[in-house]
Order: C-alpha cells, then sequence, then structure tokens
C-alpha cells in the first residue's frame, strides 16, 4: 500500500514495512498483557480456587471469619447496578446525541452542551462519590421512606444513579458523531416524502446510527462494570445478596477495593483475586455478547 | 535500577523502610520525621493496611512490618523466622450516634453486641432505656453503620463484641472484616462518619482519635470493673495497665483495670528476631533495633499530641524487654 502512494522507492518500502511492524507490535502486546493480566489473576487465585471450589459461583456467603468465599451477591451487585445505571443513561444519552447530533449541530448552545457532556467525563471518580453522598443519598432516602424500604439513602439504586451520569459522557459523545455522519440525503429524502422531523430521527436517523450508537452503549458499559470508588461510597456495602434495588448492596469491584488491603490470610486474599479473575471473565463475556449484538444491529447497506 | 544504585551509592547512611497499618499512620509519620531530624537516619512508612504490612514483611520486602492486629497463633507458622511484636501505642474505639439532640449515652457490651445483632431495634427498647433514664430516646429504628473495608478497627471492635457476647462470638466472630448480620458499610472512619451523620437514629464506632478530631458525639461504655468509661488518652492508656503477656500480643478488649476503657487495642511493629538474613548488614539490623528502642521511650511523648494513648510503664516494660531479645547472628543488639 505504501509503495503505491510514495513511488517504487527502496527506502520507502522498507520504512512502511518497519511501520506497519511496529503497529502490528504494538497490537500483539496489547493482546499478550491482556492473556497475562488474567494468567497472574488466576495464578495468584488458585489458593482460593482450591478452597472455594464451585460453591464459589453459586453460593452467597463472605465471611472471612470462617474463610467462607463465595461470589454471588457480588456478581448479581454489579450486574444489576450495571444494567440499571445503563437504561436510565441510554435513555438520557440518545436525548442528549439527537439534540446535539441534529437539532443543535452549530453555534454556541451546542459547544456549550458539548463541552459539559466531556467535562461530565473528566470529573474524579470520588467526587461524584461525594456529589452522591450529599445530593442524591437524601434524595433517595425519601424515596426509601416513601415506599416503606428501610431509608438509608445508600443502596444499589443510589449507585445506579450516580453511575448513569458517570458514563454518559462515552455514549452520548459517540452518539452524537454517528448521527451527524447520517447523510443528508437520506435524512432530505425522507423529509421530502413528508415525514415530520421526528418521524425522521424516529424512522432513519436512529436505525441508520444504531451500530455506532450501541457502540458508545457498549463502551459506557465497560466503565460501569468496572467502576470502583463512586459506587464504593454510595452503593451501603452490605454483602448480603438481594435483587431488591433500594436496599443496600455490594458489587465485585467495590468488595476488591473494601477488602483487599486488610486481607490477611492467605485464602482471602486469593479469593479476592479469584473475584477479580470473575470479574475479568464477566466483562470480557458481555462485551463480547455487546459486539454480537452490534454486529446483529448494523444496518444492511 | 541505576538511579538506586546510584542514590545508596552516595549516601552511606542506612535508609529503613516498613510498612502497614494505617490507624497509627499518622503518629509513625511524625515519629520517623523527629528521627531523621535527631539521628539522620530516613525512615519510608507506607500506610498500606496491617494485612500488607504483614505480607511484605513475610516477603521480607521492608525492615519491619506494622499490625494493628496482632499475628495469631496459627499464623504465625507463614512466617519464614521467629516474629516479634513491639507495641507502640494505644488506641479506643468509641460508638456514636444520630440522635436528635445529640444526648451523652451510657451502653453496655451486650447492648452494643445486641444492636449489631438485630436483636435491639428502637432506640426507645427496654434495655437502651433503663441505661439512660434522663435521655429522651426516640421510638425510632436503630440504623447500623460499620466498615465496610477491613480494619484494625473492626478487628477491635468485633473483638470486644465476642468478649461480651456469646452469641456473637458464634454467629460473626472476631476480624479485620467480617460477615455482617445487618446495616450498611462505609469505607474507612470518615466513611462511617459521614453516613451516621447522614441518616438519622443511626449507630456507628470510629476510632477515638478521629471522634475527637471531628467533635463527635461518642457515648461510654460500662467496662469489666461496672463503671461507665469514657473513651479519653486517659482511659485509653489506664486500659493498657493490665496484664501484658511477654510476647505482647494480647487483646486489651474488656480490661480488668477499673479506670480503663473496654474497648482499647494496641497496635504494634514486627520485626524478625533474627536481624541477620537475606545478607542484611549489622549496620541495619542495629539501626532497626535502636530506632525501635527510641519508638517506646523518647517517641512516646508526640503521642498524645496526636490523640494517640502512650504505652503505660508495665507495657514498656514488656516492650523493652521484646526490643532487647532482637539478635544479629544471635547476639542481642542492645545491652
Amino acid at each position: 500500500v505504501t509503495g503505491v502512494v510514495a513511488g517504487p522507492g527502496r527506502g520507502r518500502l522498507v520504512s512502511g514495512t518497519a511501520f506497519r511492524g511496529v503497529l502490528a507490535l504494538g497490537g500483539i502486546a496489547v493482546s499478550v498483557l491482556l492473556v497475562a493480566i488474567f494468567l497472574s489473576l488466576l495464578i495468584a487465585a488458585r489458593p482460593g480456587i482450591a478452597a472455594n471450589g464451585l460453591r464459589f459461583f453459586a453460593g452467597s456467603a463472605w465471611d472471612p471469619v470462617t474463610n467462607e468465599f463465595q461470589a454471588l451477591p457480588f456478581v448479581v451487585g454489579t450486574l444489576v447496578t450495571s444494567v440499571v445505571a445503563l437504561v436510565i443513561s441510554t435513555i438520557l444519552s440518545l436525548a442528549l446525541a439527537v439534540l446535539m447530533g441534529e437539532y443543535f449541530r452549530r453555534g454556541v448552545f451546542s459547544a456549550v452542551m458539548r463541552t459539559a457532556v466531556e467535562l461530565l467525563a473528566g470529573i474524579p471518580s470520588v467526587v461524584y462519590g461525594f456529589i452522591g453522598l450529599f445530593f442524591l443519598v437524601p434524595i433517595v432516602r425519601g424515596l426509601q421512606s416513601a415506599v416503606g424500604a428501610l431509608p438509608f439513602g445508600v443502596s444499589i439504586f443510589t449507585a445506579a444513579v450516580l453511575l448513569a451520569f458517570m458514563i454518559l459522557p462515552y455514549s452520548a459523545s459517540l452518539g452524537r458523531e454517528v448521527i451527524s455522519l447520517v447523510p443528508a440525503d437520506l435524512k432530505e429524502a425522507a423529509l421530502s416524502l413528508g415525514a415530520t422531523s421526528a418521524e425522521t430521527v424516529r424512522k432513519v436517523i436512529l436505525p441508520y446510527a444504531r451500530s455506532g450508537i450501541m457502540g458508545g452503549v457498549l463502551l459506557s458499559l465497560g466503565r460501569a462494570l468496572g467502576e470502583t470508588m463512586a459506587i464504593t461510597m454510595v452503593i451501603g456495602n452490605s454483602n448480603t445478596p438481594t435483587l431488591n434495588v433500594l436496599a443496600p448492596g455490594s458489587t465485585m469491584a467495590s468488595l476488591i477495593a473494601n477488602e483487599f488491603s486488610e486481607a490477611t490470610s492467605e485464602v482471602y486474599l486469593a479469593s479476592l483475586i479469584e473475584i477479580a479473575a470473575l470479574l475479568f471473565v464477566v466483562s470480557t463475556l458481555i462485551n463480547l455478547f455487546g459486539k454480537l449484538v452490534i454486529q446483529r444491529m448494523a444496518p444492511r447497506v | 535500577m541505576i538511579v538506586v544504585a546510584a542514590a545508596t551509592g552516595f549516601s552511606q547512611a542506612v535508609e529503613l523502610t516498613g510498612a502497614g497499618a494505617t490507624f497509627p499512620a499518622p503518629f509513625y509519620t511524625k515519629l520517623f520525621d523527629e528521627y531523621n531530624k535527631q539521628f539522620g537516619i530516613k525512615v519510608n512508612y507506607q500506610s498500606i493496611g496491617s494485612g500488607g504490612g504483614q505480607a511484605q514483611l513475610k516477603g521480607k520486602t521492608v525492615d519491619f512490618g506494622a499490625s494493628d492486629a496482632f499475628v495469631v497463633d496459627s499464623a504465625l507458622p507463614t512466617f519464614p523466622a521467629a516474629l516479634l511484636h513491639i507495641p507502640t501505642v494505644a488506641g479506643s474505639i468509641v460508638p456514636t450516634y444520630n440522635l436528635p439532640g445529640n444526648p451523652e449515652l451510657k451502653f453496655t457490651g451486650d447492648v452494643l453486641a445486641d444492636i449489631y445483632l438485630g436483636k435491639i431495634t428502637k432506640w426507645n427498647d427496654a434495655r437502651l432505656t433503663a441505661l439512660n433514664p434522663s435521655a429522651k430516646l426516640p421510638n425510632a429504628a436503630i440504623t447500623v453503620v460499620h466498615r465496610s473495608d477491613g480494619s484494625g478497627t473492626t478487628a477491635g471492635w468485633t473483638d470486644y463484641l465476642s468478649k461480651v457476647s456469646d452469641e456473637w462470638k458464634t454467629k460473626v466472630g472476631t476480624n479485620t472484616s467480617v460477615s455482617w448480620p445487618l446495616g450498611v458499610g462505609g469505607k474507612g472512619n470518615e466513611g462511617v462518619a459521614g453516613l451516621v451523620r447522614q441518616l438519622p437514629s443511626s449507630i456507628g464506632y470510629v476510632e477515638l482519635i478521629y471522634a475527637l478530631q471531628n467533635s463527635m458525639t461518642y457515648g461510654s461504655v460500662r467496662n469489666k470493673a461496672g463503671s461507665f468509661i469514657k473513651a479519653s488518652l486517659a482511659s485509653t492508656a489506664a486500659a493498657t495497665a493490665g496484664s501484658i503477656p511477654d510476647d505482647t500480643r494480647v487483646s486489651l478488649t474488656d480490661t480488668a483495670a477499673t479506670e480503663g476503657y473496654p474497648i482499647t487495642t494496641l497496635t504494634w511493629l514486627l520485626v524478625y528476631k533474627e536481624q541477620n538474613y537475606d545478607g542484611r548488614s549489622q549496620d541495619r539490623a542495629a539501626a532497626v533495633a535502636k530506632m525501635l528502642w527510641w519508638i517506646i521511650h523518647d517517641g512516646q511523648k508526640y503521642a498524645e499530641a496526636l490523640s494517640y494513648a502512650p504505652l503505660s510503664p508495665a507495657a514498656q516494660a514488656k516492650a523493652e524487654a521484646v526490643v532487647k531479645s532482637i539478635t544479629y547472628n544471635g547476639s542481642p543488639l542492645l545491652k
């Protein structure tokens, strides 16, 4: 390829090969690193894997006193917070993406909105945690009292709402990008056939852009699964398994953040690393599943 | 690597490293800063948690470890060599709560255990009102707050509850982190304090230092002798006056000392008894021993200003004997 652009010069060809080699090396290094991380997690988790057995995946006890370590409450907690956060953030980010990508593409308002969304991504996790603790917790406590749940304020739902705002920038920015790339002739065709602008958005723009939008959602899901600090501050850190989103809970990442530094027994520490390996597997599976969904949804042109 | 080699090549002075407990970290930071000023020996201390401190000492990557909980008998063989515990300061853990008017409440050990077991669920429970006849306790559900992270504070708190309640001992037990029967968890003292402040009619436990520095209301607890003691530096120090075994590995909770606060714990520095390992020089070993000796004597005067309780003379005498037992090639480093 380089040869065509650069002409028949031999030196250029060699540098082209070298360039491609460097790129390939980078790609290989990343893949090797990924496998190496997983392997080292598995090796470090060996005492835990041996002691916990298969019950690790099915049971819900987490007791450092009796050395019983089972992952279910944390897997459930991670999935529930991420899914609830994803639902909230997808609705919001879709609205924002359409607004920024279709209705306000230029001008001061659009610039302000775009910068604001991008700045959301730059706020440190711990700051989100504090905002959650002092602003969101009292609101959720009111909600919990109203529906008769225990009024802790901290809960899986609190964490999910906070998380929704933290992951919003990823899906909103990518969504805006793909929506603004929808060919103008498609939109004009729809409008000329008598479609209202709302119908154009719903029937032309969103279907055309959906694989890109889903890509953004997937990116934000990856962030949601691994988010630690802010969640630890508002989720309540209860290790009792629950599907009640208004009750306090725990995620795999928050458990590790909480207990790693003072895990004194060998099995305890290894079990926390086993949780990390499991989080790795869960994130990978969800990512692969997401890719599959995107492929299915891609517009057949 | 080159930078490290150059740095050690230029300065001949010994530089010591330690890692571990976070609870005494402010005290150690002050100590090692003073030590460097007075003796020109730099001590790096990383407050990575007691578990991390023990692991690093096990891996022999530090000169000393620091831990809020002593290494239990069953864990001692996991260390590659004989281990010594040197107590440095004592701290207390206090029950704090969020009630209208912030009354000063009295607790007993079994009442605290039953609150944390979920058996006492209301503030106007007969057992609480009997202890606090003058306080106006509301008819409100108690929200239990505990530490979510593993900590020496939780180890001390659960150790005390295990001693005063058989049910706690069998159902929950003692550890840096336990399977809590109920409640919500906050990370660190600040996490627990933040939740207690946020949640009306809640109860939690924090280190005395943290409660004092943040002017929090906290209750007094009845000790073994039957008196209600409010935690203070004096009552914490009094708790260390009880009987301490020669190896200083003792839990001070539920002390028999009449003036002692019952939820008090020691914190320790950990070193190997035989200092000649992994090719360590005698200079280095001697520097460790000298520093430990200084900490349990001159270093003690920095404790109170930072709200830690210094060792009682009895505890200090035991600590002296432990430091004197440190050897290099089998012969004691200090005489």
